[in-house]
């Protein structure tokens, strides 16, 4: 069963300079208890469009120009962009869990870290102080925090970058949602940290049933932890595929880029690295073409008139690509 | 890339002992010092010419202070830095300035390492005003010829930073290193803000550098899978000290320390297959704060192997094998 479905979302912001179309038709599905991963440069709209899903983008400068994104919530299936702010917020605080790249910037520094976890869960599930407090220690111990008793009046500066994040992840989980959308939650750690969050984040996943959505740029990180995979580019989604075929019969010519441009830990050095050449669009303008045709080596005539729409190739498996790489040739409709 | 060059030539690059410490104070008008963040602290090596050495470690470890100390942005503590045969922390003044175009720079954050008030003609001829003996004509033709290196289009030499990529920036600040025509520079994170897509690139144009110009690099990185990739040999720093430094394919393959061994098990693997097979390494807790490095090995208290002795005594880095070197009690 789906828990979100996500259609024809798009999303542009207002800038000095114009309107960037930082989102453009995107659309996706998540079953409950999948791990979804969302990979993608900067600028690619990965977390714009999951940002967006809660209007957590400022609006202005952000537009929501379209889109629908059901959710089942404990009360019921809604339409998240849809939702009166009050409706949000519920939803928001109790069914979804969010984590971020930086919790400095998430956390509020004037308030302990146990009474943040717990306002939360007073809010939301309506416990009192004490049901709250008692729970928020269960809770900092299960995320790993030694100690947690007496951490509970210590404020965030007093915890180190991967504490912060388990602080976060408390934060996320305290009311039992049941999607959990994480936003490069490991790339400010270094690698032995993320290594624990990684396995705690696992754990959690699978004690607490949830539905994960997590974005980020390392594809490493993604291939140990989704059940399914999305390539973003340019504001859309270039492929999607189950995990296992993405990594190993990638069909669309940016993910075959980025795998093969990746160096690896396990294997010996190679004499030269398959670069992407050229940059990502500005997005400046609305998608008319393929945007990754000024970058692409297969690109011909038509990926440059034409968006793409999303060929369906393989057991779940999609690419927005005219070329077929199996056949090495134009795909024929 | 070419082969790692004989050890048995004299190193353009000798560290002995480095430490470079930094004060810690109280106090504003009878400011004195209470401690010291011990940044690095005693860290030895040396550098083949033409080779590439990698530096690697978590933040806090040392490794980009152990590369600006050795350019002598910071006045070392103690210790030794000989650059083809001349002692680097003695030198004062017109001595260090004869020798610093001959080792340079590539810094991680292009956007606060490039003046955004200058053009890249401007940026990239800086190091020949600064050092002096360059006609107006030769910088001009010289920037010319830099940009062209690099892969940027010599016509854009009057745009400002802002009007170039990550990427592209990260080349104007090569070409600003090589502009005097160094023989080695300090690569220090100089991909680890770009994208994907882009890393390769300027990978790639680093090596091909090097092979075209004779280069020796030190880079520094925290990024594993990049650093096997370019490195001739690694270099692994925790807190402040060398854990191990090897050839390539034996500190990858065969790593002797336990922090070595968990540091690359914890790298996630492009590969959902041998994903699923990775047991990494898991640290107990974090890093130590440097202003107070546990006693004995300073890695101690996150080790999974650790014994009694290990909070005693300090192990000493030595050579375990051929050009294989660790400090760890155990390791043999």
């Amino acid at each position: 069963m789906s828990i979100l479905e996500v259609k024809d979302l798009a999303v542009e912001f207002n800038t000095i300079e114009g309107v960037v179309h930082a989102v453009n038709g995107v659309s996706f599905s998540l079953e409950s208890r999948e791990t979804l991963g969302i990979v993608g440069e900067s600028g690619s709209g990965k977390s714009v469009s999951m940002m967006s899903l809660l209007r957590l983008i400022p609006e202005p400068p952000g537009r929501l120009r379209s889109g629908t994104a059901w959710f089942e919530s404990a009360t019921g299936r809604v339409d998240l962009l849809a939702l009166s702010r009050a409706k949000r917020s519920a939803v928001r605080g109790r069914d979804i869990g969010f984590v971020f790249q930086d919790p400095m910037s998430s956390l509020n520094p004037l308030m302990t870290v146990g009474d943040q976890i717990a306002e939360s869960m007073r809010v939301h599930l309506k416990l009192d102080d004490k049901a709250a407090r008692k729970r928020t220690v269960e809770l900092l111990d299960r995320v790993g925090i030694p100690a947690a008793d007496e951490r509970y009046g210590n404020y965030p500066h007093q915890f180190s970058g991967g504490m912060r994040q388990r602080v976060m992840i408390a934060i996320a989980i305290a009311c039992g949602p049941k999607l959990l959308i994480a936003d490069e939650p490991t790339t400010a750690l270094d690698v032995t940290v993320q290594a624990q969050i990684l396995d705690l984040v696992k754990s959690l996943r699978d004690e607490l049933g949830l539905a994960v959505i997590w974005i980020s740029h390392d594809l490493g990180v993604v291939a140990g932890l989704a059940d399914r995979v999305i390539v973003m580019y340019g504001g859309m989604v270039a492929e999607s595929a189950p995990v296992d075929a993405l990594y190993e019969t990638p069909r669309h010519p940016y993910t075959e880029g980025l795998l093969q441009a990746l160096p690896r830990v396990d294997q010996d050095r190679g004499e030269e690295l398959r670069s992407i050449e050229g940059t990502p669009p500005d997005l400046y303008a609305a998608p008319a073409a393929c945007p990754f045709a000024p970058r692409c080596s297969y690109a011909f005539d038509r990926c440059r008139r034409e968006v793409p729409p999303r060929f369906t190739i393989g057991d779940g498996h999609e690419s927005a690509c005219f070329f077929d790489l199996e056949q090495r040739r134009p795909r024929s409709e | 890339m070419s082969e790692a060059p004989q050890a048995n030539a004299r190193p353009l690059l000798k560290v002995e002992g480095l430490k470079q410490h930094f004060p810690i104070t109280r106090g504003v008008i009878l400011s004195r010092t209470v401690g010291a963040v011990k940044a690095v602290d005693g860290v030895s090596f040396e550098i083949a010419r033409g080779e590439t050495l990698g530096l690697v470690g978590e933040s806090g470890c040392g490794k980009s202070t152990t590369g600006r100390a050795i350019l002598q942005l910071y006045r070392p503590t103690a210790g030794s830095v000989q650059f083809d045969g001349s002692e680097l922390t003695e030198l004062k003044g017109e001595e260090l300035a004869a020798v610093r175009p001959r080792i340079q720079m590539v810094f991680q954050d292009s956007y606060s390492s490039l003046n955004p008030r200058h053009s890249v003609a401007k940026i990239v001829a800086e190091p020949m005003v600064i050092n002096g003996g360059y006609s107006r004509p030769e910088m001009s033709a010289r920037v010319s010829e830099l940009l062209e290196l690099v892969g940027l289009n010599p016509h854009h030499r009057s745009r400002y930073p802002h009007e170039f990529s990550g990427g592209q920036r990260q080349r104007i600040g090569i070409a600003r290193a090589l502009a005097l025509s160094p023989e080695f520079v300090v690569c220090d994170e100089p991909i680890s803000a770009l994208d994907v897509s882009i890393q390769a690139q300027v990978v790639n144009l680093l090596q091909r550098l090097q092979n075209e110009l004779g280069l020796t690099y030190l880079f520094i990185a925290h990024d594993l899978s990049m650093v096997r990739h370019i490195s001739n040999r690694v270099a692994v720093m925790y807190l402040g000290k060398m854990m191990e430094l090897a050839d390539n394919a034996d500190l990858f393959n065969e790593p002797l320390h336990p922090y070595t061994q968990s540091l690359i098990s914890a790298v996630p693997l492009p590969d959902p297959k041998a994903e699923r097979e990775r047991k990494p390494i898991l640290l107990k807790g974090d890093l130590p704060s440097p202003s107070n490095p546990p006693v004995g090995c300073v890695f101690h208290t996150r080790c999974p192997m650790a014994q009694a002795l290990c909070a005693e005594k300090v192990p000493e880095y030595r050579e375990v094998r051929p050009r294989h070197w660790a400090a760890c009690h155990f390791v043999e």
